[in-house]
Order: C-alpha cells, then sequence, then structure tokens
C-alpha cells in the first residue's frame, strides 16, 4: 500500500470515529450544549481538556522551539502546564459552583454590569478567533503534506468535520469526540518518541532517556548534544539564559493565560461537584503532562538525530553530499519547510551557526560560506518518524494525530465563541426573552458562522501567524484572569473597579505589542523595531501579558476603594460560590 | 446562624492558607529552582546536566500534577469536616 492510501486510511478511520461519536451524543437541550448536561465524569472530562488544550501548538510547533532554543524555551513547557494549578485553586472550583454557563455571565452578574459582562464578551472573542485561526492554519499545513491536497481544500475539509461534530454536538458531542482525539494524539506522539528513544539511549521511555546515556558515545545524551552543537557553532543546549526577568515573565504571562482561557475555563462547568470540578484539574495536567514529559525528549534526540545524518562521521568530520541526501529531506523540500542553497559550491550540506563571531574562523578555514540548510521548526515531530525510519503506518498515525490535536482545539475555541454570541449577547442583551429551542439554534448559527470566518481567515491569515499566540494569551492574562479571581477573592471588589481595570490591562498589553508588532499588526506599522535592544526593561511583547495583568489588579484595587462597595446580594454571591455545598447542576437563569 | 458564619469564615481562613502553601511550593520549583535559582543548584548533576534544567523541563511539571491532587485531596478533608461537602 502506498503512504498515501496509508495516510488516508488512518485520517478517514479517524474522522469517521469523530463524526459517529457526535451522531450518538447529539445535544438536545442548551445544557447539552453549552455544559454536556453537566455530568461528564472528572478522568473523562480531564482527557477532554486534555485535547481541547494540546493544539497545534502543542502537538506540532513546540517540540521544535525546544529543540532551536534548548533551556531557554522550557518556558513553554513551564508556562502552559503551570496554569493547571492557578485553575485547581484559584478558580475552576468556584466557577462551578457559580452554575453558569459562560465567563462573560459570571462577570457580568459578579459584576453588577451588563458592561462588564460585554467586556468579558469582546476580551474572550478577540483572544478565541486568533487563536482558532492558527488551527485553522495548522490543519492546513497538515492535511496538504499528508493527503496530497492543496492547504485551502484541505481547510475546507477540516471545517466540513468540525461543523458536523460540533454544530450538531455541542458540548456533549465535543467532550465526547475529544475523548477519542486525546486517545489518537497521544498515541502518534508518543510512539515514534519511544523507538527514537530505544534507539538512542536504549530507554523505553523518553523522559528517562533524556537524562540517560548516549549508547553510541558513552555519554549522557544532553552533554553529547552539548559537544556536537557547539562543533558547530551553537550555544549550548542547556546553557542558561541572562535575561532572566524576560524569561520568568514570559513564563508568568502563559500560566497566567491558560488559566484564564475562556474555552478551557468553561470545561469545569461540566462536572457534576465542585469537588469533580478540582479532580478534573488535576487529571486534565495528567493527560497533558504525557505530552510535555515526552517533547522535550523528542527536541533533543530529533536535534541530535538531524546533526547525525548531515554530519554522520561527527561534525568535524565532512557533511553528507546533497545527492545522498534522505528521502526525507527530499519529500519535505517540496513543501518548502526544508530548503538548500549550495552557497560554496561543494556539492556538501553544511549545516552550522553562521552568526557565531567565534566560530566564524573555523567556518572559513573549513571553506564554508554561510548555513546551506533552512530547516522550518514546525516539521519536526511530522518529520520525526521518517527521521527515524519507522514503518509508514506510524507516518499516518501522526497525520491523524496532528489533525486531531488542531481539530479538537479548534471545536473548543469555537464553543467558547458562539456560546458567548448566542448566550451572553443575544440572550444576555438583545432578546432576553428568547425561547430555549431560540437561542439552541441561535447558537447553532453562531458556531456556522464562527466557523465560516475561522475558515476563511485561515486561508488568508492577516500575515500575523506567530504573533496570534501571544495575542491570545496576553488578553487573556491581562484582562479576564484579574476580573475573574479578584470576583472570587474580594467580596469588596465593584462593578468600576474591574471595568477599569479590564480596560486598561487589555490596552496596556495591545499597546505595548503594537508598538513592536505593528498597529492592529498590519506590517510596517510598528513604532520600533521588534529587536531585544528596544524592548523596556528587556520585556519582550510576549511576555507583557503578565505586566497588564499587575496593572489590572492594581487599577482595579484603587477604583473599587474610592468608588461605593458591592451591594450586599452581591456579596452574598460571592460568600456562596465560596463554599461547596448546594452547587447542584449547571443552571440557567 | 451566627455559628454558620464562623463556621464558614473557619473554613475559608484554611482553604486561603492551603492555597497560599501550594502556590509558594508552584512558585519555588518553576520560577526558582527552574530558572532564578539554577545557578546555585548547578553543583548538583542530573543526567549530563544539573537540577536546574531538569525542573524546567520536567521536575516543574510532575511537582505541578502533585500539588493539584494534593489540593484536591485536602480540600475534600476541609470540605467534611465543616460539612460543607456535597
Amino acid at each position: 500500500m502506498s503512504q498515501f492510501a496509508i495516510n488516508v486510511l488512518f485520517v478517514g478511520a479517524s474522522f469517521a470515529l469523530y463524526i459517529g461519536i457526535a451522531i450518538w451524543a447529539k445535544a438536545g437541550s442548551t445544557k447539552d450544549f453549552y455544559v454536556a448536561g453537566g455530568g461528564v465524569h472528572p478522568i473523562t472530562n480531564g482527557m477532554a481538556i486534555g485535547a481541547d488544550w494540546m493544539s497545534a501548538a502543542s502537538f506540532i510547533s513546540m517540540a521544535g522551539l525546544i529543540a532551536s532554543g534548548g533551556y531557554a524555551n522550557s518556558t513553554f513547557l513551564m508556562g502552559w502546564t503551570g496554569g493547571y494549578v492557578l485553575l485547581a485553586t484559584l478558580l475552576a472550583p468556584y466557577l462551578r459552583k457559580f452554575g453558569k454557563f459562560t465567563v462573560p455571565e459570571f462577570i457580568g452578574d459578579r459584576f453588577y454590569s451588563r458592561t462588564a459582562r460585554l467586556v468579558a464578551v469582546v476580551c474572550l472573542i478577540v483572544a478565541s478567533l486568533t487563536y482558532v485561526i492558527g488551527q485553522m492554519a495548522g490543519a492546513g499545513v497538515a492535511f496538504s503534506r499528508f493527503l496530497e491536497v492543496d492547504a485551502t481544500m484541505g481547510l475546507i475539509i477540516a471545517a466540513v468535520v468540525i461543523f458536523f461534530y460540533s454544530v450538531l454536538g455541542g458540548m456533549k458531542g465535543i467532550t465526547y469526540t475529544q475523548v477519542a482525539q486525546y486517545c489518537v494524539l497521544i498515541t502518534a506522539y508518543t510512539i515514534p518518541a519511544v523507538f527514537i528513544s530505544l534507539e538512542l539511549t536504549g530507554n523505553p521511555l523518553p523522559p528517562l532517556g533524556l537524562f540517560s546515556e548516549h549508547t553510541d558515545s558513552g555519554m549522557p545524551l544532553l552533554a553529547k548534544l552539548n559537544e556536537v552543537i557547539t562543533d558547530l557553532g551553537f550555544n549550548e543546549y542547556t546553557a542558561d539564559v541572562d535575561n532572566k526577568l524576560n524569561m520568568v515573565l514570559f513564563t508568568l504571562t502563559l500560566m497566567i493565560g491558560t488559566a484564564g482561557l475562556p474555552h478551557v475555563i468553561i470545561r469545569f462547568f461540566t462536572v457534576p461537584k465542585v469537588a469533580d470540578a478540582r479532580w478534573s484539574a488535576g487529571w486534565a495536567l495528567v493527560f497533558i503532562a504525557l505530552l510535555y514529559l515526552t517533547a522535550p525528549a523528542v527536541a533533543s534526540m530529533a536535534r541530535l538525530n538531524l546533526v547525525n545524518t548531515i554530519y554522520p562521521d561527527g561534525p568535524s568530520a565532512e557533511a553528507i553530499q546533497y545527492e545522498d541526501r534522505p528521502n526525507w529531506v527530499k519529500e519535505w523540500e517540496i513543501t518548502g519547510l526544508i530548503q538548500y542553497e549550495d552557497k560554496n559550491n561543494d556539492g556538501r550540506i553544511q549545516l552550522y551557526n553562521p552568526d557565531s563571531e567565534a566560530f566564524a574562523s573555523t567556518a572559513e578555514s573549513r571553506g564554508w560560506q554561510g548555513n546551506e540548510l533552512e530547516v522550518n521548526q514546525d516539521i519536526l515531530v511530522l518529520a520525526n518518524p521518517e527521521i527515524a525510519n519507522l514503518p509508514g503506518w506510524v507516518i499516518g498515525l501522526i497525520a491523524a494525530g496532528g489533525l486531531a490535536a488542531a481539530l479538537s482545539t479548534a471545536a473548543g475555541l469555537l464553543l467558547a465563541i458562539s456560546s458567548a454570541i448566542s448566550h451572553d449577547l443575544i440572550k444576555g442583551s438583545i432578546n432576553p426573552k428568547i425561547t430555549e429551542k431560540g437561542e439552541l439554534l441561535a447558537a447553532r448559527i453562531s458556531m456556522s458562522v464562527a466557523i465560516i470566518v475561522a475558515t476563511y481567515l485561515g486561508a488568508n491569515p492577516p500575515g500575523f501567524a506567530a504573533q496570534v499566540v501571544a495575542l491570545a494569551f496576553g488578553i487573556a492574562a491581562a484582562s479576564l484572569f484579574p476580573a475573574l479571581m479578584m470576583g472570587i477573592f474580594s467580596k469588596r471588589m465593584n462593578n468600576l473597579g474591574a471595568i477599569t481595570g479590564m480596560l486598561a490591562g487589555l490596552v496596556f498589553t495591545l499597546v505595548y505589542i503594537f508598538i513592536y508588532k505593528g498597529w492592529f499588526f498590519i506590517p510596517g506599522t510598528n513604532n520600533l523595531a521588534d529587536i531585544p535592544e528596544n524592548y523596556m526593561l528587556g520585556i519582550s511583547p510576549l511576555s507583557i501579558g503578565a505586566i497588564g495583568a499587575i496593572i489590572n489588579f492594581a487599577i482595579a484595587f484603587s477604583v473599587s476603594k474610592v468608588t461605593a462597595p458591592p451591594p450586599k446580594e452581591i456579596q452574598d454571591l460571592v460568600e456562596s460560590v465560596r463554599y461547596p455545598k448546594g452547587a447542584g447542576i449547571a443552571v440557567d437563569h | 446562624m451566627a455559628d454558620d458564619k464562623t463556621n464558614a469564615a473557619a473554613y475559608w481562613a484554611a482553604n486561603v492558607r492551603l492555597i497560599a502553601g501550594c502556590l509558594i511550593v508552584w512558585a519555588l520549583v518553576s520560577y526558582g529552582f527552574a530558572i532564578l535559582l539554577r545557578p546555585l543548584l548547578s553543583g548538583i548533576p542530573v543526567g549530563g546536566t544539573d537540577l536546574g534544567f531538569w525542573f524546567a523541563q520536567q521536575g516543574s511539571i510532575l511537582t505541578f500534577i502533585g500539588i493539584i491532587f494534593f489540593y484536591a485531596w485536602k480540600m475534600n478533608r476541609l470540605d467534611r469536616k465543616f460539612g460543607l461537602e456535597e
């Protein structure tokens, strides 16, 4: 069977499974649609959160980022997991006790203000929509590589599949589909990693292999990796970073952003009890950790494998001839994600760090005139089985896994968007008398519209694909998280404090990002070049969300101090969310 | 009623204390051991590198899992002790 046929078989079978589950779990009521009837077991829910959380960024990009940045990019590992501690202790149990369907609904009720609810709706839609564009684009890439259709066609297939199970099933369909998607994506991620770890270290568990001995050289794997890459002028893989302030703030932004992203928070509304919300967060992190503990092993091993492929006799010997390059390099060259240019016309592939001044003389004495192989770091995970010469079915599995990661996150985000529109905007503001049937229809229509918008933007990304994540996390961190936390932990926090705090955090964060990335991401409109020398105190725009959150807290407390305290019934509401007794099921009012 | 109120206040105070403890550990392993204190731990070797690197790529994640399950377990006991469980 050809590789193409295997890929189609794996992807097709997984899609059939998702749609089958959606038909089985069709939503009959708004409660089914928004919170899956409020009866999902914590372990099931944890697995669904895992799939929801792990997007194309986690599955496809993260290992590549760690491979290129080494220790410095550990921020992603800590940032995207540490947020669950904040969720479990500061938000999830109390929001579950509050027992409503959406995040803006809590903010609107707690701060007794329709304005606060609308500000929250805007923050939610901007954060979720920018995030979903990245998922659609990721799904498009995976389709075009593995199914050999063009990216737009791939996107349309992805959109139709998502439409089926999320519009029909709502949260109920999405939850059970995501359980299946989690199984597909974690199998796809770990199987190649196990083979590679066995090959390099003899240890079948990749997280242990990372700190084991490299079989060929007898050195520790990481020491061997440091040795071969410094021989090519790169920094040591395990090298410490100089700008610790920025590293701390970036990690903090990712953690607070994780806890403030609405599509994750609403998952805690689906469990039966407050205690289950706490257990759900723990199980979610267990399932996420299976991938996040494997990723750094994949990163270092793939980097070592890449150098060994190019320099089969070690970095001090000659590189391979371009003619003799392995098959996977040829296949990825077609996509443009690997590019070779023979700068010194010797027919060989020199891969090294051309920016290192210390290495320049060595490179010159060896007759090298520049780095000749550009490898896009996003291909690392997808190409991993090919690099390690694994059988064709593993490649088919990776294709299905990458698509599962992108589609499950897209579905979760689309549900968050559609519930904000149908429940907070239409039922909450425009037409409060809408029937349940009417609201369910409105939810389905707004989700269909969101899918169409996301597909269009995924096919025509507005030129800011890489910045999208920064924006989504920055907004969630600077606006939603502080408002939610103060709503629970401060009885004195009032409507004016929360609204001015959210707006101050949001505006500050956006302006700082726009100064370096261009206003509304329009290229060429940035005031300062996006380089570390220009950053305020060395803080990159990606790390600014944490500062935005601090500003949010500070403004909110100052304003609420000088204005009237919230009315008695709101203070009683805060009291009631703090105690688990009488949580009941997620109810509408 | 007054008893209920004191009972509830004591429950909440115990919860806040527990959260503070959990977040101190959370910050210590990630911002502490993995980033700011890494140079101090560089003398402790772990598989070809140092303890700070291990915390950055594995230790902090494992600790986070431990913190959440510890918190959930401890809160279940508090819920029962104060008669507030569902």
